[in-house]
C-alpha cells in the first residue's frame, strides 16, 4: 500500500506515475486522512488538465487519447450512450425480427423511414453506430483491467498496510484493559482475525513490534507494543476482474456464434419428413464460417402433431400444450421416435430442432378444364388469430396449354360457423372440428414463369382476373374435406382432400453456446462477489501500561472500557502492574467496483 | 366465494390496511418533524450533534477483549445512528404512529401473501405469469425488503413511501392490469418461469425500495444544501431522516443486491429463451429494455466510483434506472408486441 503512495509522485518530477482508475485506497501513511481525496484528486486534475499543454506530441497526444478513453468518466458517458442507442431497436420495426414490418414502416413513412433506413436504424444492433458504441467501451475496459490486473496480481502478495501511528482518525474504534500479555493479546487477535479454517483464512494478519520511543518534539513517549495488522477483501477486486473478463469472454463467444451457427427453418406436414440438408429446408442463414458439409445428414418425420386449446370461459380457445411425434433417422440408419414441444427442442445432429409454429396444410387436388390434374399437394395456411384462421394461396401454374392459370385465395377456418345470411364464415375454435375453406378464385398469368421469388403465402392479383358472379360480387367457393367443387367460368374443378396439420420446425446450431454460458456465469459470480465481498482493515495495538487502581478488575480476563479524551491518562502508579491495554481499529476502505 | 373472488377481495384488503399504515407513518414524520422544531427552539445544535454522538457510544460499546470487539461490531455511522440522533434529543419523542404503522405494513403484507397464494391456487400454477401477478408479487417484495430491512435497521422513515408506492400499484393492477385467473400457454409452462420471473419480480422490490432512498437522498440533500423549495416548512420532515451519507449507502447496498438479482434474470431469461424460442438473445422490446435497465443500473455503479459523479449524481442514475424498470413493465408490455406479451391485456387497452 505505501508503495502506491508513493507511486503518486516519483520524487523530483511533478508527473504523476499511472495507477489504475478505479482502484481507491483512502488509507495512505500520513496521506490526507481517511476521506483519501487529496492525491487522487491531484493526480486526476493534472492527466485532465494536461491536455491543454501543447507541446504533448504524437506519443503524448497517443498517451492522452488512451487515458481518456480508459478513463472512468469516459467509460460511463459510453455506458449511457449504450443505453440510449439500444432504445431505437424497441421502438422501430427491426429487419432481423420482423422484416414485413419494416416494408410496412417504409411504404407509411417514405420520406422519414429512407433516412432511417440509411442511417441504419431499422437494424440497430448490427448498425455502425451501436457496434462502436460498444466496442469502444470494450476497449475502454480492456484499458481498465490490464492495469489492474496487474496491481491486484501485486495487492495479492503484499501484506496488511502497517499498523498507523494514530488511531484516532478512524470511525470505528475502541480499546479494552486485560490480565493478559501483549504477546498474548496479539496471539489470541491473531487467531480470532484468521477464523477457524487454516486453509481459507479470513483475514491475512500481520503481528508486528514496536521498540518504545522517547518523547521527542510535540510527540509523546510510547512505550514498547505488539501490534496485529489484518486486511481482508482482496476477493472483491479479483471478482471484479472476473466479472469484467467474463464480459469480454461473453463479447467473443457471441461474436464466435454468429460465425459459426447456422439455422434453418422447415414446414413438416404430418407424415412427411425434411432431411438435414441446405436444400431441403424453406429459409437457411448461417454464419461466415459455416460449412454445408458440417451438417449432419438425419432425416425426420412428422408422425403426428396434436394440440390443446382451454375450453373454460376464462381463457377459451388459449393454447394450452403443442407436441410434435416426430421419429428422427440418423445418418447410420437407425431410427427412434422423439416429441418436440415448446420449450423442449429436440436434439439431433449436434442442433437443437425446435417447435416454432403449427397450423393447417389443407390437401386439395385442382383438374383443369380439360380434366387433367393441374395441382394436388399440401397447402400451408398461415393462421392468424387464436381461433387459427388461416390465410393461404393455392397456385396452379401447371394447367393444360392454352388454358388460364389458376390462383386460389382464402381461408381456412378449422370450426367453420356460417353467419345468418349464409354469405361470411368465422372460425369459433382452433380444432378442426368443422373444417371449412373459403376460397375466391382467379384467372390468368401467375408470373411464376419469370424466374422472380415469390412469396408462397401471397398472390399478386394484380394482372389476374377475378371470377365474379352475375351481380358482379367475386364468388366465394366453400368446400369442405372430402368434396368437390366445380371452378367458376368453367376453369375446372377442386378437390378438398384432407386437413393435415403441419409445423415449423427450426433448427439451430451454435457452437458457441457453452462458451457464452460460462461466460455469462462467470460475470454474475464475479459480480456477486465484488459486490458483496466486504473489505476490512483491523489493527490492533497492546502494550503494557500501569492502571490505576480505583478500576475494578473483574475475573481474569478483561474489563471493556470507554476511550476518548476523557479517558484518564495513563502513568499514575498502580497496584495492577499485570496489565496491558490494547487499543484497536478498524476500518472499510472504499471500494471502488 | 370462489377462491379467485376471494384473491382479490384480499388484495383490497391489503390495500386498505397498508393506507392506513401509509397515515401512521405520515402522522410519525410530521410528529418528529415538529419535534425537530421543538428541540431547535431550545438548543439549536442539539439535533445536528446527536448524530456523532451516538456513533462514538456505538463504537465504545463494541470495545470488548481487543481481539473479539474488533470483528463483532458493526459498522458505526450505519443508518441506526442516524435515525437514532432524532431519538436521542432532550426527551424522547413518542413513535407510536410508526410503530402502528409498522405493525400495519405486517398485516398488509400477509394479506397481500393470502391474497398471491389464493391466486396461485385458482389458476392451479405459479401466480406470476402475467402483468397482474407480476405487480401483485412486486409489491408484496417491496413491502417484505421493507420489513425485512426494518428488522435490522430503523427504516421507519421509508414506511411512508414503500406503503404509498405499493398501494398505488395494486390499485393500478386492480383496476387496470386485472386478467381472470387462468392456465398459461405453452411457452410458460416451464420451470424458468418461477426462476426467471420470480428472481425479475424480487428485483424490481428491491429497485422500488433502493429508489424511494434515493430519493429521500437527493431531497435531504438539497434541503441542507440550502434549496430554497425544500427549506419550506413543509419539507422540514425531511430532518427526521437519516443524513445523505447514510441514505446514499442504503440505497447502494440495496441497489447491489438488486442488480446481481436483474443480472441473473437476464441470464436466467436468456437460458429459457434458448430452450422455448431457440435464440438466446434476439432483441426482443423486453431484451432491449432489460438490457438498458441493466446498463443503467451498471453506470450507477461506476458512477458511484467515479471521482465528481459520486453522492448526488450517482443517485440520479438510479432515478433513471427506475425509470426505465418501470417502463420496462407498464411500457414494453402495453406499447409494444414481442415475444413477451403475457400482460393478457389487449395491446391498446
Amino acid at each position: 500500500m505505501r508503495d502506491e503512495t508513493t507511486d503518486e509522485k516519483a520524487p523530483g518530477t511533478d508527473a504523476p506515475r499511472y495507477r489504475p482508475e478505479g482502484i481507491d485506497d483512502a488509507f495512505a501513511e500520513g496521506g490526507a486522512g481517511a476521506e483519501g481525496g487529496g492525491p487522487r484528486a491531484a493526480s486526476g486534475s493534472s492527466a485532465s488538465s494536461r491536455p491543454a499543454a501543447p507541446a504533448l506530441g504524437l506519443v503524448g497526444t497517443l498517451r492522452w487519447t488512451w487515458r481518456q478513453l480508459t478513463s472512468m468518466r469516459v467509460a460511463l458517458m459510453l455506458l449511457m450512450l449504450l443505453a440510449v442507442a439500444a432504445v431505437p431497436g424497441s421502438v422501430l420495426p427491426q429487419r432481423p425480427q420482423d422484416p414485413a414490418a419494416v416494408l410496412r414502416y417504409l411504404q407509411d413513412n417514405p420520406t422519414a423511414g429512407e433516412w432511417l433506413d440509411r442511417l441504419g436504424f431499422f437494424d440497430v444492433y448490427a448498425s455502425v453506430w451501436f457496434s462502436a458504441i460498444y466496442l469502444l467501451l470494450f476497449v475502454s475496459l480492456v484499458g481498465c483491467i490490464l492495469p489492474r490486473t496487474r496491481a491486484h496480481l501485486q495487492a495479492l502478495r503484499s501484506r496488511p498496510p502497517r499498523t498507523p501511528r494514530r488511531f484516532d482518525r478512524f470511525p470505528a474504534q475502541g480499546n479494552a484493559v486485560t490480565d493478559a500479555t501483549p504477546d498474548e493479546v496479539a496471539a489470541a487477535a491473531q487467531a480470532h482475525l484468521r477464523g477457524r479454517l487454516r486453509w481459507l483464512p479470513t483475514f491475512r494478519v500481520e503481528t508486528g513490534t514496536e521498540a518504545a520511543a522517547p518523547a521527542a518534539g510535540r510527540r509523546a513517549a510510547r512505550p514498547a507494543a505488539r501490534t496485529v495488522a489484518a486486511e481482508r477483501g482482496y476477493v472483491r477486486e479479483s471478482g471484479n476482474l472476473l466479472f469484467h473478463l467474463s464480459l469480454l469472454g461473453l463479447l467473443v463467444a457471441v461474436a464466435l456464434g454468429q460465425l459459426l451457427h447456422y439455422r434453418g427453418q422447415a414446414i413438416v406436414t404430418e407424415d412427411r419428413g425434411f432431411a438435414n440438408a441446405v436444400v431441403d429446408y424453406d429459409t437457411f442463414e448461417n454464419g461466415a464460417w459455416f460449412r454445408p458439409s458440417s451438417l449432419v445428414p438425419f432425416s425426420m418425420t412428422l408422425d403426428r402433431f396434436e394440440a390443446e386449446f382451454a375450453t373454460d370461459a376464462v381463457a377459451f380457445a388459449q393454447s394450452r400444450d403443442f407436441t410434435a411425434f416426430v421419429t428422427v433417422r440418423d445418418p447410420d440408419g437407425a431410427t427412434h421416435e422423439e416429441t418436440i414441444k415448446v420449450n423442449h427442442p429436440l436434439l439431433a445432429g449436434g442442433a437443437k430442432i425446435y417447435l416454432q409454429g403449427n397450423g393447417y396444410a389443407p390437401e386439395v387436388t385442382v383438374r383443369d378444364a380439360e380434366g387433367e390434374v393441374a395441382f394436388s399437394g399440401r397447402v400451408p395456411f398461415l393462421p392468424e388469430d387464436t381461433m387459427y384462421t388461416s390465410q393461404g394461396v393455392i397456385k396452379v401454374p401447371d394447367v393444360s396449354p392454352g388454358l388460364d392459370q389458376i390462383g386460389l385465395v382464402g381461408s381456412f377456418l378449422p370450426t367453420a360457423e356460417l353467419s345468418a345470411d349464409g354469405t361470411t364464415a368465422s372460425s369459433v375454435y382452433p380444432q378442426p372440428i368443422n373444417p371449412l375453406l373459403v376460397l375466391e378464385v382467379y384467372r390468368g398469368d401467375l408470373g411464376l414463369d419469370e424466374g422472380l421469388p415469390q412469396n408462397v403465402y401471397r398472390l399478386d392479383t394484380e394482372d389476374l382476373e377475378a371470377s365474379v358472379d352475375a351481380d358482379g360480387e367475386r364468388v366465394k367457393l366453400l368446400v369442405a374435406p372430402g368434396e368437390t367443387v366445380d371452378l367458376p367460368d368453367g376453369l375446372g374443378t377442386l378437390t378438398f382432400e384432407s386437413v393435415p396439420r403441419y409445423v415449423a420446425l427450426d433448427l439451430r446450431h451454435d457452437p458457441s453456446l457453452t462458451w457464452v454460458l460460462v461466460s455469462a456465469l462467470g460475470a454474475l459470480g464475479g459480480l456477486a462477489v465484488s459486490l458483496f465481498t466486504p473489505r476490512r482493515r483491523v489493527w490492533v495495538r497492546a502494550w503494557r501500561e500501569h492502571v490505576p487502581p480505583t478500576r475494578p478488575v473483574r475475573g481474569p480476563t478483561a474489563v471493556g472500557r470507554a476511550s476518548g479524551p476523557s479517558s484518564p491518562s495513563p502513568g499514575s502508579p498502580a497496584a495492577t502492574t499485570r496489565a496491558s491495554r490494547a487499543r484497536w481499529t478498524r476500518f472499510s476502505p472504499r471500494s471502488r467496483a | 366465494m370462489t377462491v379467485a373472488e376471494l384473491s382479490q377481495d384480499l388484495v383490497w384488503a391489503a390495500a386498505t390496511a397498508l393506507t392506513v399504515a401509509l397515515v401512521a407513518f405520515a402522522i410519525d414524520l410530521a410528529r418528529l418533524a415538529g419535534r425537530r422544531d421543538e428541540d431547535r427552539a431550545i438548543a439549536p445544535t442539539a439535533g445536528r450533534s446527536a448524530a456523532p454522538a451516538a456513533e462514538r457510544t456505538e463504537a465504545l460499546v463494541a470495545a470488548g477483549p481487543a481481539s473479539g470487539g474488533a470483528t463483532t461490531s458493526t459498522a458505526a455511522g450505519g443508518v441506526d445512528a442516524g435515525a437514532a440522533g432524532s431519538a436521542d434529543g432532550p426527551a424522547p419523542v413518542s413513535r407510536k404512529a410508526a410503530n402502528i404503522g409498522i405493525s400495519l405494513t405486517w398485516l398488509g403484507t400477509a394479506l397481500l401473501l393470502a391474497a398471491i397464494v389464493t391466486r396461485g391456487v385458482a389458476a392451479g400454477r405459479t401466480p406470476w405469469a402475467n402483468m397482474y401477478e407480476f405487480t401483485l408479487v412486486g409489491s408484496f417484495v417491496a413491502l417484505a425488503v421493507f420489513l425485512v430491512v426494518s428488522l435490522r435497521r430503523d427504516v421507519r422513515f421509508l414506511g411512508s413511501f414503500v406503503t404509498g408506492l405499493a398501494v398505488l400499484f395494486l390499485v393500478v393492477a386492480q383496476n387496470a392490469f386485472f386478467v381472470a385467473a387462468t392456465g398459461v400457454q405453452p411457452a410458460l409452462q416451464n420451470y424458468w418461469l418461477v426462476i426467471h420471473v420470480g428472481v425479475a419480480i424480487l428485483a424490481t422490490g428491491v429497485f422500488t425500495v433502493a429508489f424511494v432512498t434515493s430519493v429521500l437522498q437527493l431531497l435531504r440533500d438539497s434541503r441542507d444544501g440550502g434549496s430554497a423549495v425544500l427549506g419550506a416548512r413543509g419539507w422540514r420532515w425531511l430532518d427526521t431522516t437519516p443524513r445523505p451519507v447514510q441514505l446514499e449507502a442504503l440505497s447502494f447496498r440495496l441497489n447491489a443486491v438488486a442488480f446481481v438479482l436483474w443480472t441473473f434474470t437476464i441470464i436466467g431469461g436468456a437460458i429459457w429463451a434458448e430452450d422455448a424460442w431457440g435464440r438466446y438473445w434476439g432483441w426482443d422490446p423486453k431484451e432491449v429494455w432489460s438490457f438498458v435497465v441493466w446498463i443503467v443500473y451498471a453506470a450507477y455503479l461506476h458512477a458511484r466510483t467515479t471521482r465528481g459523479w459520486s453522492g448526488r449524481r450517482a443517485a440520479y442514475f438510479v432515478l433513471v434506472g427506475y425509470a426505465c424498470v418501470l417502463f420496462n413493465f407498464t411500457g414494453v408490455n402495453l406499447l409494444f408486441t414481442g415475444k413477451h406479451s403475457y400482460s393478457g391485456l389487449e395491446p391498446g387497452d
